[in-house]
């Protein structure tokens, strides 16, 4: 808020008066590239093609779900709340900005993380089914996040292994944030399973939304397949997951879901481009400013 | 639900209570009061104040304290003229009714 | 053990402290009305940090490059830090943030008019940030060299010609028509008078947009030489009114996101409250 303008905020600002060169329409100055000054070519005997798409199945993942939990900002149950939800959708955001540039680089065409970002079509998308439906209630938001979080720190575990330097370090960092969000998660889903009879039966209710999706999570793929020792293996992370959510919903007095999991689209789903109908209202609203102004540089 | 019947639990409140927040940095030697947050219980506390006072840096250590815990003594300077009706708690024990007409921002 | 003080003292220390620039502390003692002014300054200032979320945070999801969508949920979240903060220091002199809360959706309390606009365009947050933050927040304010994408540059223009008139009105009514500036001057808790600010605001701005290549809807802006100052034109004060009483283009709808947030959340708040009284009964036992 303006209040007392010293001369020294006066000073600073007229830092940005000043000629810098840029000759380009910009929201600011400069860029960041995500990945700058690091070495991103592909190991020696390692699929490229393959790479590139497993860093965009990883980073898909993480930037519809960061959507997700952008949408929810301003609509928390408590103001504290809202300090963490932006935290984990920063962080999702941040390793969806490496992921992509990754998979840019891999793929050779020049494509950035705004490229594929804000200019690729559905079935190019390669996330899993579990991050693109809107959440009912914060007890939806909750339960989803528990079950991705858990997941995805299995993944990133054995990510952190990688024969890709890139992939590993990238892992390495994502590890630390996604701990702190399965453990978000995990709190909220014991407080509300076990708080009062309406925020249990809303718990309930959000993880038979959540459990048809699961499964999904933990198949086989050829792009997995084409990389071993690089990519995580999925299947081998399921006890692991399976044992972390068990013990949290014991503690929340819920009872795991009997829900089958939700049938695919001839033999198709997420990670093969084939999603839900929710992703495509994601996109429109992710990619309507950027794709309205294509030429233009923020 | 096993377990839920057993135990009494007063009566449901959705405001939450005030916590103070304490750091020690790295390289500190003490704790300092960095300020407050509410929070349902001292886990959420430290999660939040995590969140809201340090960013998530790590090698800080955190203090919360529910305020209602804590007994503060008169600022010794002033001692005359502290506020009497406020010796037991850290906080003014009521809070005041806003008028109507106030200035502008 | 120290004879209570009578209240003329109480009052001659307080009016020292003032004059000698000190701080108020937050136990000390404070006329009622004072406090109350405080209280209101402070959580006022902390309801704008919460209300003005919304505006910025509509662009949030559109945001058109993740460079500037990740700036974006940084800025939004520091906003709500901040809110929190300031209700805090309002708490140390006695105030509870439930109760601001309730204070803030039933009108009794105000916040920043300029919140009270529609963001319309991704635009809309860059000048924003240049009009309502000012120093400081470089990177959300247009660079405007040379015209790389036409229609961008018109929609900071768009979004310029909004939130002008709105910026100078967030400083407050006229000198003249401000009848507590005085009494808060005299306690130290304003230091400088609306028109004063305003004034201030016009001289560092109007270079900036020149820069910017934006021109400024008011066709009454020149420099006076004589004065040192920017003359400007007249300020629409009968729409100033109308949006600090709660009828401009957003009011409604603010304050509408922020109980209906509040009240959804009212069953994660007792769930919580809940789940930490069993805990602690169980710890008993």
């Amino acid at each position: 808020m303006t209040g007392d303008q010293t001369e020294d905020e006066f000073a600073a600002y007229q830092g940005l008066a000043e000629d810098t060169g840029d000759h380009r329409w910009a929201f600011g100055t400069g860029f960041a590239d995500p990945l700058e000054g690091i070495d991103t070519s592909v190991p020696e005997g390692v699929d490229a093609e393959a790479l590139a798409a497993y860093c965009l199945m990883l980073g898909d993942d993480a930037l519809i779900l960061s959507h997700r939990l952008q949408q929810w900002m301003t609509r928390m149950p408590e103001l504290e709340e809202e300090t963490a939800i932006a935290n984990i959708a920063l962080d999702l955001l941040g390793q969806a900005r490496m992921l992509l540039a990754r998979a840019g680089r891999a793929e050779g065409a020049g494509r950035n993380e705004d490229q594929l970002a804000f200019f690729r079509a559905e079935p190019e998308f390669r996330n899993v089914r579990l991050v693109e439906p809107e959440d009912a209630d914060f007890a939806g938001l909750v339960g989803r996040l528990l079950v991705f979080s858990a997941w995805r720190l299995a993944l990133l575990g054995q990510l952190t292994g990688s024969a890709d330097p890139v992939l590993a370090a990238i892992a390495a960092k994502g590890v630390k944030e996604v701990a702190y969000h399965r453990d978000y998660a995990a709190q909220w889903v014991i407080r509300l399973g076990d708080g009062t009879e309406v925020s249990h039966a809303r718990m309930q209710a959000a993880l038979a939304v959540v459990w048809p999706l699961v499964d999904e999570l933990f198949l086989a793929d050829p792009v997995t397949a084409a990389l071993p020792g690089v990519a995580a293996d999925p299947a081998a992370a399921r006890a692991g997951v399976d044992a972390v959510l068990d013990a949290v919903l014991a503690e929340a007095t819920l009872d795991r879901p009997g829900a089958a999991p939700l049938a695919m689209v001839a033999g198709k789903t997420g990670r093969d481009g084939v999603h839900t109908e929710a992703l495509g209202y994601v996109l429109a609203e992710l990619q309507s400013v950027a794709r309205a102004h294509p030429d233009a540089t923020w | 639900m096993a377990g839920n019947e057993d135990r009494v639990v007063a009566p449901v409140r959705s405001d939450w209570p005030l916590y103070e927040v304490f750091l020690r940095g790295k390289r500190g030697l003490n704790h300092v009061h960095v300020g407050s947050l509410h929070a349902a219980d001292p886990q959420m506390a430290l999660h939040h104040a995590r969140d809201l006072y340090t960013r998530r840096n790590e090698g800080v250590s955190i203090w919360v304290v529910a305020a209602r815990d804590i007994t503060a003594s008169s600022p010794d300077e002033k001692d005359p003229f502290f506020d009497p009706s406020g010796d037991k708690v850290y906080r003014h024990p009521t809070f005041y009714d806003i008028p109507d007409d106030v200035p502008h921002m | 053990m120290t004879a209570v003080p009578e209240a003329a003292e109480l009052q001659a220390h307080f009016d020292q402290t003032l004059e000698h620039s000190r701080r108020v502390e937050p136990r000390d003692w404070v006329p009622d009305k004072y406090r109350a002014t405080m209280i209101r300054q402070i959580a006022q200032h902390a309801h704008s940090e919460i209300i003005g979320m919304q505006p910025e945070g509509n662009w949030i999801t559109r945001a058109p490059s993740l460079r500037r969508k990740a700036i974006l949920i940084a800025k939004v979240q520091d906003e709500a830090g901040h809110g929190m903060y300031l209700y805090s220091a309002a708490e140390t002199l006695g105030a509870d943030r439930a109760d601001l809360t309730e204070k803030l959706i039933s009108g009794r309390q105000k916040y920043s008019s300029i919140f009270n606009y529609p963001t319309l365009s991704y635009a809309d947050v860059g000048v924003i940030g240049w009009l309502v933050d000012g120093a400081a927040i470089c990177n959300q304010v247009p660079l405007c060299r040379s015209s790389y994408g036409p229609y961008a540059r018109a929609m900071v223009q768009d979004a310029t010609d909004r939130f002008w008139w709105p910026s100078l009105m967030m400083f407050g009514p006229p000198d003249d028509q401000s009848p507590n500036t005085a009494q808060s001057m005299a306690w130290g808790v304003k230091r400088h008078t609306n028109d004063d600010l305003r004034q201030r605001f016009v001289d560092m701005t109007v270079p900036q947009a020149e820069k910017l290549g934006v021109t400024l809807p008011d066709p009454q802006l020149r420099w006076n030489e004589a004065r040192g100052h920017y003359d400007f034109g007249p300020v629409d004060w009968a729409e100033f009114k109308a949006v600090v009483s709660g009828n401009g283009p957003c009011n409604t709808q603010r304050m509408a996101h922020r109980k209906r947030a509040h009240d959804d959340g009212t069953w994660v708040r007792e769930a919580a409250a809940a789940h930490a009284a069993k805990a602690a009964a169980g710890r008993q036992t």
